[in-house]
C-alpha cells in the first residue's frame, strides 16, 4: 500500500485532474444553498482529491502536502468555524445557529445575513470533512501505525 | 421534432450500441485483460457519444457546456484508470490468456 507508483501516465493525469477536482469541490461548497451539494459533499470531493494525490504520488510526498498533524488541525479548525458562528449567534441574543442576528455585525439585511452565515458554516463543515476523510485514509494506508518522528 | 433532437439520435444510438458491445465483451471474453480491453475502450466511446448526444439535445446552454466538461474529464480519467488496473493486475501476476496450441 505504501509503494510509490513510478508510472508517468497515472502521475501526469492525476496532476491534470487534481486542480479541477478541487475547483469543483469549492463550487459545490459555495453553491450549497442554491443547488444540490453543500459542505459535506464538497468536503468529500476535496478530500478525494487529496486521496488521489496520496494514491498516485505515494505516502512520503503526500505527507509534505498534508501531514497527519495538519489533518487533525484542519478538522478541529473546521469544527471551530462551525461552532464559532453558532455561538456568535448565541452571544448576539438569538438561538444557536440562528443567522438572522448576524445582520447587526455584518451591517446587511437579515436575509443576506442568513445566506452569509450558512455559507460560513458550509465552509467550516467542508474543511472538517476534508481533513477527516484524509485522516481516515491516511490511517488505513499506514496500517494504523502512529507517526512518531514528526515535528 | 426539431433539428436538435434529430441530430442527437445518431449519437445516442451509437452510444447505446457501444455500451451493449462492451457489456457483451465483459460477459463473453475469456480472461481479465480481454474483458478490461472491451470495457475500457467500449465504455469510453459509449460515454463520450452519449454525452455529446445529450448536449446536442439540450442545445446551446450552460447545461450542455457542463455535459461537455464531463465528457472531457471522462475521456481523461477512464483510459487512465483502465491502464492503472491492468498494470496492477500485471504486477500481481495475472497471466494473459493464450490460445492452447494443438500438438
Amino acid at each position: 500500500m505504501t509503494s510509490v507508483t513510478d508510472d508517468i501516465i497515472i502521475r501526469a493525469v492525476a496532476r491534470i485532474m487534481i486542480p479541477f477536482i478541487q475547483l469543483y469541490a469549492l463550487y459545490v461548497i459555495m453553491h450549497g444553498h442554491h443547488s444540490p451539494g453543500g459542505g459535506f459533499q464538497g468536503g468529500v470531493i476535496l478530500g478525494a482529491s487529496f486521496i488521489l494525490y496520496l494514491l498516485t504520488h505515494g505516502l512520503e510526498e503526500a505527507k509534505i502536502r498534508m501531514s497527519e498533524i495538519k489533518a487533525g488541525l484542519f478538522s478541529s479548525f473546521g469544527v471551530l468555524i462551525y461552532s464559532g458562528i453558532g455561538l456568535l449567534c448565541l452571544i448576539l441574543g438569538s438561538n444557536y445557529l440562528d443567522y438572522g442576528k448576524l445582520s447587526t455585525i455584518l451591517k446587511v439585511v437579515p436575509a443576506q445575513a442568513r445566506s452569509l452565515g450558512i455559507l460560513g458554516v458550509e465552509i467550516g463543515v467542508g474543511i472538517a470533512v476534508m481533513a477527516v476523510m484524509f485522516s481516515i485514509f491516511f490511517d488505513i494506508s499506514t496500517g494504523g501505525e502512529l507517526p512518531e518522528d514528526e515535528e | 421534432m426539431n433539428i436538435q433532437q434529430i441530430a442527437s439520435i445518431p449519437f445516442l444510438l451509437g452510444g447505446f450500441f457501444f455500451f451493449v458491445a462492451a457489456t457483451v465483451g465483459l460477459l463473453r471474453f475469456p480472461d481479465f485483460f480481454c474483458r478490461l480491453h472491451a470495457t475500457g475502450k467500449g465504455d469510453t466511446l459509449a460515454v463520450l457519444l452519449s454525452l455529446i448526444g445529450l448536449s446536442i439535445y439540450e442545445g446551446f446552454s450552460l447545461t450542455s457546456l457542463k455535459i461537455l466538461f464531463i465528457a472531457v474529464f471522462m475521456f481523461l480519467a477512464q483510459p487512465t484508470s483502465t491502464h492503472a488496473i491492468s498494470r496492477a493486475a500485471m504486477r500481481c501476476g495475472q497471466e494473459p490468456w493464450v490460445k492452447e496450441r494443438s500438438k
